[in-house]
């Protein structure tokens, strides 16, 4: 149902609230803009921390509120309880604490997965298995002297020596652990990060920054050949927003603040980004601006070099921002484009500025039911022609459909079952629609009530056009909440044989539908040519749509018993699935990076000259490759 | 080889590593070339893979037949789209859309009406597509061909896989053309077993060479449908405005799009029917844009089926002798027709049907084709094929045609006409030759072919001597069996004519030895590697490995146009030629050097004298280029000087093959110097000038005069 955001008060409440509380903010820090005063101001709150920071998410020692060798928090997982069905467990999420009951019958139809034949982790991490840490006691000698906190525990270096590629947490399930940092730190502000950085120049040491930890590309794995010590520059302490300036609509962020703080934190405001790439429970700003991330909602508020107005890094060669906050500027190559998606080699980001809106006052869900994948991708292409996308929309195949399906929580009363059937009845007898053809489109609208619904109508008079039925709020709901709950999945997947990761790519609108075709058969195909012995679940969305073309995200997973070494096969198939990509006009990645995992295709993908120019930056801002972690190039 | 057989069946594909291995098993050297053709997709009759579908026909109703289910399953088991679904979606695409734009601002008619005449040129191509027409088709089809042939061999094994992937994929069939016959009878069977009816690129002109098509389609294709045809063809005329080209593509363009999602497509890799029964160099123009599809990632694969047909007696046998010899044919209108129906009152023994293995595009082109090539440009805008492309699809095509050629069947009757033509044909018109003497030989050389690997159709359970007169009485119309003796039956139209002077002698007698010459070739494929190392042995003293194969090679760059070798292979081809011969136990080989066993000079000299004709027929034009041609000619002044320049040196006896006179061969010494830049064609008009020195160097290695130089690289340097 629609719902006000504010819960239901009224406007001049809700901007005398708003009002007091940005003069409450500007009233806690007097001192901001003036760096100078920041510092000493960053050193105090050190020992004393100020009461917002305590409700931040992310602690120092991670381990404490999230899983080491899995996604998310430690009280939220799927598993199958006694009765064998499934639940999800904890209370973050509306999920929580909810039987789902088709889950079971899916993962064993699908995958051909069996409840009794499990593949458990390792429960705790096994410290034996790790090297010690190689220091380098000068550096750790003056680092003590600043005062920054730091530590070289065992469990806090593992927690920061992965993403969440899928050998990396297999990795961790098996308690293998390869090449970790040798410590970790913890800046608290800008003037810190500016310290170690120096420090790491003069000892020559590696730093490899940290903020979410929700990479998929590979980019903080230590590379095994780095023999200096390898620190772990960990910004999630860094994470205050240090002003909002209303009369340009922007905030001052410090880059280790994580999506879900900075978007409370801005809507106590009255404010938001709009920025949510479906990571941002954990993924940090600064790692949004190293990866060129892309929210959901990029429609109406943009992508993350949409958003970004300033920023400042810290690089072995100094500070790099810009002297203005000017909304564009000519001024040769944009140098925000080299921080951008620099994944960490060039430097730290430390502090953004970033446009903010106002919170929308209605949002709306909606889904959309076509008889064909074909249609339902003719049907965003007409969208995106009459630029008319509504804040998200979302295309899934007929599997992602059926697995969303999968996905529904037990209903309380017979009614709504009813109401489902009924549902079901419709689009299937009476409308035709084909059940292993169709699928679905989900719709987020936001903005202005009036606006909303005129946007709703247009949209879904396009849709009909292709022969699209509108299919309630509630799907679209549930499509939405279930991008956040899915990561936590592929945990209780592995627990069952069935491993799975999904990528993504952008493609023009004219190679849509053949790139999700011949990508996802040739998933099946090398599936069965290494000897996969179930068929793999193949499947894939169109998540965003621009002008020009789209966003395809695949997910692919599959049952792996009978295997000698299934990650060498994932890995196999997912490398002939970029491949495929490649070869079907679709780019590297759309926002996840390229970190170490697709590397190997940089060269093709933006020429040698390019490459070049990228190195000769690298070697201009880092010639000892103090930021060592060895992604891009 | 029953292993190899469930798995086809499972896999219609052949897995990766089966391709490597038969990649170098077919194309190779190796001794698994001979085992290859057992272990992948029928071998012979004996096998009993070969069902004759005539059999069924013969038992039951003829209209019941047409008036059967016809029920073919789909591709990827989309819903059947309609024609009139499918005709727009080929007429909304972009590509189409272009050219209409293109062709009405060439042409300076409006849009409109060009798009009305694509409409209805679609409407017209999609006709075969439909029910009604396809019934008929089988009713009269039934009929004719249980007049014609006396069986039509399938291998059953082929259609289950054909089957198979015509749900899987987009499939493109590609026959090699000998007959009118060819698609006819290919449609006809997948008629008879729910297969989806082709749509056949066949009669689209896919060159510039309209005098040797002209006629084609009109005779027994005509025969079914002659309006249509016209109507087909005014359509294109009007259509085309000035630019055939254009159209040619554009028509082609539709029918990839209609097989994209449809029916199967067809259409012969070689361009043309084949008047020599040899292989031609396959075209590129309709494969690249077969392939296009899958090389743009329209299509997540394309399987090609190469369809071996094979008949005893091809239907148009003597009609191509006279094409050949610049006879010229009588008009196809009313003569055609005449000609058909004379036809029809003949035996034609039985024909065989090899479906290949269904090859998948994506494996073949692994590596050879950075598909990403195509990502900077809208897919669907004519595109020039980049070098790397061209490249793929003539290996591809060279490839198709090597298949075609291993799955043909070679009857007893190729083995006959290649011996009587090692006979000196005055010889064997006057004296003939000694019956039992034939025999033996026969025998001798099935074993050899069964050595090399070629597929025999050799029925099994009959004497022996059966088989050999029922050959020969089924080639009456060639050889003649009288008194203990085979005679060569000279051209029976100047019987009733009284017999003029010794140069229309020579006509006669080569229209017969010319015949011959076609049946010897459907046997050549087999042959070719080891004969032409047997000819370099015969050109140089030397039995060193390097120098035989530097000879190999420029036999095989000058030849190119004459038998299939796939680009840039010399080096295998000599290999296998190499082990062909050892195999047959005519040579020895060590690390450097080949020895001739005892029993190797027979298999040597009957290799040797299979290849002269060509190598005499090419040394005399050559000859004919270096001394006595102006350094500036054409092509129509070419032929008809080669001609009587041969004709004169049949009658002095000192040429002695026919071959010499054949447009074909002729043809293809100009293209094979035209490649070997030994000739150079002038911008002007259809004019060459000859390089005279390259020429006579050519000569000169040909005859063993000089050793051929650094030959190593040219072969190469060609593609």
């Amino acid at each position: 149902m629609a719902s006000d955001s504010n819960g239901g008060s009224s406007d001049s409440q809700r901007i005398a609230q708003h009002r007091l509380s940005v003069i409450a903010g500007h009233l806690q820090r007097p001192a901001e803009g003036y760096t100078a005063l920041l510092a000493a101001e960053c050193k105090a709150q050190g020992s004393k921390p100020d009461v917002s920071s305590d409700e931040r998410t992310v602690p120092r020692r991670r381990q404490e509120i999230m899983k080491w060798n899995g996604w998310g928090y430690s009280d939220s997982r799927f598993l199958f309880n006694k009765k064998g069905q499934a639940e999800f467990t904890g209370k973050r999420y509306r999920l929580s604490g909810m039987i789902i009951p088709g889950l079971r019958d899916w993962m064993e139809s699908t995958f051909g997965a069996n409840l009794q034949h499990k593949t458990p982790a390792v429960p705790v991490l096994n410290s034996s298995v790790v090297q010690p840490p190689t220091l380098n006691e000068a550096f750790v000698g003056e680092l003590k002297s600043t005062g920054i906190p730091f530590s070289h525990d065992v469990e806090d270096r593992v927690f920061r020596a992965h993403g969440h590629c899928l050998h990396e947490i297999f990795a961790l399930r098996e308690g293998k652990i390869g090449r970790i940092p040798d410590m970790v730190v913890w800046p608290n502000c800008h003037n810190d990060v500016v310290k170690i950085v120096e420090l790491a120049c003069k000892h020559n040491v590696c730093l490899i920054p940290y903020g979410g930890g929700t990479s998929v590309s590979s980019a903080l794995e230590c590379p095994p050949e780095e023999t200096r010590s390898i620190v772990s520059l960990d910004t999630s302490q860094m994470n205050r927003i240090l002003w909002i300036d209303e009369k340009n609509l922007t905030a001052h962020v410090e880059a280790g603040i994580v999506g879900q703080d900075l978007e409370r934190l801005l809507n106590e405001s009255g404010y938001c980004t709009g920025h949510e790439p479906d990571s941002m429970e954990f993924s940090s700003l600064g790692g949004w601006v190293a990866t060129r991330a892309s929210g959901m909602k990029k429609n109406i508020y943009g992508n993350i070099e949409d958003l970004v107005i300033h920023v400042k890094m810290v690089t072995p060669r100094g500070v790099i921002e810009k002297s203005c906050q000017g909304p564009r500027m000519s001024t040769g190559p944009d140098i925000h484009h080299f921080i951008l998606g620099s994944e960490g080699t060039l430097g730290v980001v430390t502090e953004v500025t970033m446009k903010i809106r106002p919170m929308p006052e209605y949002q709306k869900y909606g889904s959309v039911v076509f008889p064909s994948f074909e249609q339902g991708v003719a049907c965003l292409r007409e969208v995106a022609r009459q630029r008319c996308a509504p804040a998200s929309i979302r295309l899934m195949d007929n599997e992602q459909f059926k697995f969303g399906h999968a996905l529904k929580p037990q209903v309380s009363s017979i009614f709504t079952s009813f109401l489902d059937g009924l549902k079901k009845f419709y689009i299937t007898k009476f409308k035709g629609f084909d059940q292993d053809r169709l699928c679905v489109a989900t719709l987020l609208f936001e903005g202005n009530r009036e606006r909303v619904l005129q946007h709703e109508k247009q949209v879904y008079d396009i849709a009909a056009k292709f022969g699209g039925l509108a299919a309630g709020e509630d799907n679209g709901q549930r499509g939405y909440m279930l991008t956040f709950v899915i990561a936590y999945l592929r945990d209780l997947g592995m627990d069952y044989y069935v491993i799975g990761e999904s990528f993504e790519t952008s493609v023009p609108w004219d190679r849509v539908l053949d790139i999700c075709r011949n990508v996802k058969a040739r998933i099946v195909r090398e599936c069965k040519d290494k000897g996969v012995q179930f068929p793999p679940l193949s499947t894939c969305r169109v998540t965003q749509t621009y002008d020009a073309g789209a966003c395809v995200y695949f997910y692919f997973a599959f049952n792996y018993r009978g295997l000698a070494d299934p990650v060498h096969v994932y890995e196999q198939v997912e490398h002939a699935a970029r491949e495929e990509i490649l070869a079907n006009g679709g780019s590297l990645s759309h926002h996840h990076g390229v970190g170490k995992l697709r590397k190997e295709w940089m060269r093709e993908t933006v020429s040698n000259v390019g490459v070049g120019m990228l190195k000769s930056v690298k070697d201009y801002v880092d010639p000892d490759n103090i930021f060592g972690n060895r992604n891009l190039l | 080889m029953s292993a190899t057989h469930s798995r086809s069946r499972t896999c219609f594909f052949m897995k990766n590593d089966e391709r490597v291995r038969r990649g170098s098993a077919r194309l190779g050297s190796s001794k698994r070339l001979t085992t290859s053709y057992k272990d992948l997709g029928g071998a012979g009759l004996e096998d009993e893979e070969f069902l004759d579908i005539l059999e069924e026909r013969r038992q039951s109703s003829d209209l019941g037949f047409a008036f059967r289910t016809f029920n073919p399953s789909p591709y990827n088991a989309a819903p059947p789209s309609s024609t009139a679904e499918l005709n727009r979606a080929v007429l909304e695409s972009q590509y189409l859309r272009y050219m209409v734009k293109e062709i009405a601002t060439e042409t300076g008619s409006p849009v409109e009406q060009v798009r009305e005449e694509a409409c209805g040129i679609l409407n017209e191509m999609s006709q075969n597509l439909q029910l009604g027409f396809i019934r008929l088709m089988s009713y009269t089809l039934s009929k004719v061909f249980k007049r014609l042939f006396s069986s039509i061999f399938v291998n059953m094994e082929g259609l289950n896989m054909l089957q198979q992937a015509a749900q899987e994929c987009p499939v493109i069939l590609m026959p090699n053309h000998r007959s009118y016959v060819d698609f006819l009878v290919i449609s006809y069977i997948l008629y008879s077993y729910d297969i989806p009816i082709p749509v056949i690129a066949a009669g689209i002109r896919n060159s510039g060479r309209d005098e040797d098509r002209g006629g084609d389609s009109a005779s027994l294709w005509g025969l079914f449908y002659p309006t249509r045809h016209r109507l087909r063809q005014t359509l294109l005329g009007r259509a085309v405005g000035i630019r055939p080209n254009d159209c040619q593509k554009w028509q082609s363009n539709s029918l990839c799009l209609m097989q994209r999602g449809f029916a199967p497509l067809e259409f012969y890799v070689e361009g043309f029917r084949s008047r020599t029964l040899k292989s031609l160099i396959p075209k590129f123009g309709m494969m690249h844009m077969v392939l296009e599809p899958f090389f743009k990632g329209e299509v997540y694969d394309i399987a090609l089926v190469p369809i071996s047909i094979s008949y005893e007696r091809v239907l148009e046998e003597s009609l191509l002798a006279h094409e050949l010899l610049g006879v010229p044919k009588p008009r196809e209108s009313t003569m055609g027709l005449l000609k058909a129906s004379r036809v029809l009152k003949d035996n034609y023994g039985c024909m065989h049907v090899n479906f290949g293995r269904p090859l998948s595009v994506r494996q073949l082109c692994e590596g050879k084709i950075n598909r990403s090539q195509y990502n900077l440009i809208p897919r669907d805008l004519p595109q020039k094929p980049t070098a790397e492309a061209q490249a793929c699809v003539s290996w591809l095509a060279h490839l198709i045609v090597r298949v075609q050629e291993e799955g043909s069947l070679i009857s007893p009757w190729s083995l006959m006409a290649s011996l009587l033509l090692q006979v000196p044909a005055t010889v064997l018109a006057q004296e003939g030759l000694l019956w039992d003497q034939l025999t033996e030989r026969i025998l001798w050389l099935r074993k050899l072919v069964l050595d090399f690997g070629g597929r025999l159709n050799w029925p099994e359970g009959v004497p022996e001597s059966e088989v050999m007169s029922s050959t020969a009485a089924l080639h009456r119309s060639v050889v003649r069996r009288r008194a203990g003796r085979v005679h060569l039956v000279e051209d029976d139209q100047p019987e009733r004519k009284h017999p003029g002077s010794p140069e229309e002698a020579v006509m006669r007698t080569a229209s017969a030895a010319l015949m011959l010459a076609s049946y010897r070739n459907q046997a050549l494929h087999v042959f070719v590697r080891p004969a032409l190392l047997a000819t370099a042995m015969r050109l140089t003293k030397s039995r060193q490995k390097g120098e035989l194969l530097s000879l190999f090679c420029f036999l095989q760059d000058v030849f190119s146009n004459e038998f299939i070798f796939i680009p840039d292979r010399s080096s295998q081809d000599f290999e296998e030629a190499c082990c062909l011969l050892k195999k047959c136990g005519a040579v020895c080989i060590s690390e450097e050097e080949l020895t001739v066993s005892d029993t190797g000079v027979e298999v040597l000299s009957f290799l040797q004298e299979l290849m002269k004709p060509f190598i005499d027929s090419y040394q005399l034009m050559l000859r004919y280029l270096c001394e006595e041609g102006d350094p500036v000619f054409s092509e129509k002044e070419f032929l008809p000087a080669v001609r009587n320049l041969a004709t004169k040196l049949i009658l002095s006896g000192e040429l002695h093959t026919y071959e010499a006179l054949s447009s074909d061969t002729q043809k293809n010494v100009l293209a094979a110097l035209r490649r070997m830049e030994a000739l150079t064609k002038l911008s002007s008009d259809s004019k060459y000038r000859v390089n005279k020195a390259s020429v006579r160097r050519s000569e000169e290695i040909l005859s063993g005069k000089i050793p051929p130089q650094n030959l190593q690289a040219t072969p190469d340097a060609r593609l």
